[in-house]
């Protein structure tokens, strides 16, 4: 089997405690030389490159999720336990074991190198962080840490220039050495009894080897005095969150605005350049628009992303889901989910992609299922541009506007029900998994590498736009094809969508919707609607075959103004709080569960809640009067 | 059950601490019933996190609602955990005025 190609290139794992540093010494090893994905058929991220090393072999890296044990309590730690143990079918077995360890807080690392040498696999102790272990007076004793341990022990400071020489040596040594098993696979899911017994040792060989701590970290301890102040710490935690939702909200948009109008200018530029016919639209409206409105959303993604990398290596985000953990406890959502949710105010896709700060599956599917409910900035044309052709300009007691009130109870609307839902699926749903509990550990608080933080954002960037940006782009050719196939015939009148397969989609659904006072003009237009909520505007606009232009919107508000009852209005806003109008979040909802299952049952209830909420509108104005 | 000075060794719930309290591990007891997850798993957690027999611990700070969760410094380490879950560690206090 030993063939030289295959002795080319080693498999080499690193495994560690969360907090321990190993993400960034991953990222020291291998740079941009790596590749984000799933591992398949779960929401686990897969973290893979090539390293390197000085005598030039090359070694495939993998780093493993963060784990207190071989146990597997969770997806990410079954897949530790899996690659660990060469039992998951799509990894090679690992050579080698990379046990990374958080230098200045060996006692639970120590702990799982015990339980390591138990499976059989050559093992070696990575000491990260040194640097500041040695800055705060820890010394400890290399030699007689690995004789008690008996594993190889080699230092690192992955965020150190050249922090990482030593290390790369001793890999080196070991990618050109013999690395078969060290021996039997013993390992079995440890008793509360060997936990004890494990901690014991571990406690014995630090107290031979490692000197105690000179000075304590202080500065962690005197900045949580602020964060953590139940007073003093929300509030800075709300400005800190305020920033976060103004930058993706605000800051966000001139870059977005700016690519908007470059893919329509080059949209047009297509459309003159071709000549009139299928190619033509194709191109203009299918393939422009469908990319556009992929690159589209990177801005915000890659600002909230920023903050969440910076605020995740700064040590704070771990402080932010303790400060949340009651407030969002009680509708059953993670104290993390606090970040994702806020984000989905601006759009539900990055939004659903920050659920990756959220380590338990069952936690980050809930706020996943609940995360398009919160009001995206995408419905806010179509708010608008209801409640300024329905609701009347006038004020109650003077100075709340009528208008702001009902747009007010749109977003309330929308925070409430997500509330509502994720109770719903926790109690009722979700229940085959036990009540997670909530214990974390506070790290201690780093500056964040600006290495480090730019390989994450470069990874993010890459997998939206290589796994979900296809898929948004697949959907939005689809519906480009519905709203032009097919063809109208010569010399027929009225807009050519009308003559479409969504058209006639939009025909067979009136009956369904006719009960939520939907009329034909609205049906069609929701099939075009759904590559993007704000899209429906124009949709309508089409449909009511109105000009398009600079005074468009205000057109198509006289022109439903005249055309729809006030309980159709109303049902429109209510069915657009819940409805799944948006092709792009159910691209990224399979993307990120990397599963159909979780897409599907996101459209199913979102649609049911829309259909009743527009239904009980509806049907509720017309006894009033409105119809 | 056998304690050596059950009277002179006052031993309560890291649930029930407040800020400020200094204490020993005396023992870790998760009770059947009192949580999600099953006792078991429980305290495999909280041994995992170190929270073994004898360690020092801390209490550093408390959520800023119902005073939930609680943050415990032990050994070198901060914790942060629900009080529910800390009814299962078992402390003898350290503090000088308790």
């Amino acid at each position: 089997m030993s063939t030289a190609t295959e002795i080319g290139t080693r498999h080499f794992a690193l495994v560690g405690t969360p907090n321990s540093g190993k993400t960034a010494l991953f990222n020291a090893l291998t740079g941009s030389r790596q590749k984000v994905a799933n591992y398949p058929g779960v929401t686990v991220e897969r973290k893979a490159g090539v390293l390197k090393t000085p005598s030039g072999h090359s070694v495939h890296l993998i780093d493993l999720p963060g784990t207190y044990s071989l146990r597997g309590r969770s997806p990410d730690e079954e897949i530790t336990r899996d690659v660990v143990l060469g039992r998951l079918a799509s990894e090679t077995a690992p050579d080698l074991l990379l046990c990374v360890a958080d230098a200045t807080n060996l006692r639970v690392a120590l702990r799982l190198v015990i339980e390591l040498k138990r499976v059989g696999r050559r093992l070696m102790l990575v000491l990260n962080m040194i640097d500041i272990a040695r800055r705060r007076g820890i010394e400890i004793d290399l030699d007689r840490l690995s004789a008690e341990l008996g594993v190889p022990v080699v230092t690192s400071a992955a965020v150190r220039r050249g922090g990482t020489e030593e290390l790369l040596r001793r890999v080196d040594e070991m990618a050109a050495g013999r690395l078969d098993p060290s021996g039997e696979n013993t390992w079995k899911p440890p008793t509360t009894g060997e936990l004890r017994a494990a901690q014991r040792e571990a406690d014995r060989v630090i107290a031979a080897a490692v000197g105690t701590p000179a000075r304590p970290d202080t500065i962690s301890a005197r900045v949580d005095a602020v964060l953590l102040h139940p007073v003093a710490g929300l509030f800075i935690l709300l400005c800190v969150l305020f920033v976060m939702f103004q930058a993706v909200f605000a800051w966000a948009r001139p870059v977005m605005d700016l690519i908007s109008s470059g893919f329509d200018a080059l949209g047009v530029a297509a459309h003159d350049a071709l000549p009139a016919g299928l190619l033509q639209s194709f191109i203009q409206n299918g393939v422009i628009a469908g990319v556009g409105n992929v690159i589209v959303f990177l801005p915000q993604i890659l600002i909230l992303f920023l903050f969440i990398l910076l605020l995740e290596d700064l040590g704070y985000m771990a402080r932010a889901a303790f400060l949340m953990d009651r407030i969002m406890g009680g509708a059953g959502l993670h104290g993390r989910a606090f970040i994702p949710l806020l984000s989905s105010f601006a759009c539900a896709i990055p939004g659903i992609m920050a659920t990756r700060v959220i380590d338990n599956r069952r936690d980050r599917l809930t706020t996943i299922l609940v995360a398009p409910l919160m009001t995206c900035s995408a419905r806010i044309p179509v708010y608008t541009l209801i409640i300024s052709a329905f609701v009347p300009e006038t004020y109650l007691w003077g100075w709340v506007s009528l208008q702001g009130l009902v747009m007010f109870a749109l977003y309330a609307a929308g925070i409430i029900s997500a509330l509502g839902v994720s109770f719903v699926a926790n109690h009722f749903f979700l229940r085959e998994n036990y009540t997670p509990p909530f214990m974390l550990e506070l790290p201690a608080y780093k500056l964040p590498n600006i290495r480090s933080v730019a390989i994450g954002l470069y990874t993010r960037a890459q997998m939206f736009l290589r796994r979900a940006g296809t898929t948004i782009f697949a959907m939005m050719v689809l519906i480009w094809f519905l709203a032009s196939f097919p063809r109208p015939p010569e010399g027929a009148e009225g807009p050519a969508i009308n003559f479409s397969l969504a058209a006639m989609i939009g025909y067979a659904l009136q009956p369904v919707l006719a009960p939520v006072g939907f009329n034909w003009q609205i049906s069609v237009a929701l099939i075009p609607g759904m590559a993007a909520r704000e899209v429906a505007v124009a949709a309508l606009g089409t449909v009511y075959a109105i000009e398009g232009g600079k005074e468009a919107a205000e057109q198509i508000g006289h022109a439903l103004a005249s055309k729809w009852s006030l309980a159709t209005a109303l049902a429109m806003l209510a069915w657009y709080i819940f409805a799944p109008q948006c092709a792009s979040t159910l691209a990224v909802i399979r993307r990120e569960t990397g599963s159909w299952r979780w897409m599907a049952i996101t459209f199913s209830y979102m649609l049911a809640l829309a259909y009743l909420a527009a239904f009980f509108t509806y049907n509720v104005a017309v006894i009033l009067g409105a119809g | 059950m056998v304690d050596a000075a059950p009277l002179t060794v006052p031993c309560r719930p890291l649930g029930q601490a407040n800020r400020g309290f200094c204490g020993r591990i005396h023992a870790i007891e998760v009770r059947e019933g009192t949580h999600g997850s099953a006792a078991p798993e429980i305290e495999s957690r909280l041994l995992e996190l170190g929270f073994v027999e004898g360690a020092e611990i801390k209490v550093l700070h408390e959520g800023p609602i119902g005073r939930d969760p609680i943050a415990v410094r032990i050994n070198d380490t901060t914790i942060a955990l629900r009080r529910r879950e800390a009814m299962a560690i078992m402390v003898t206090s350290l503090n000088r005025s308790a």
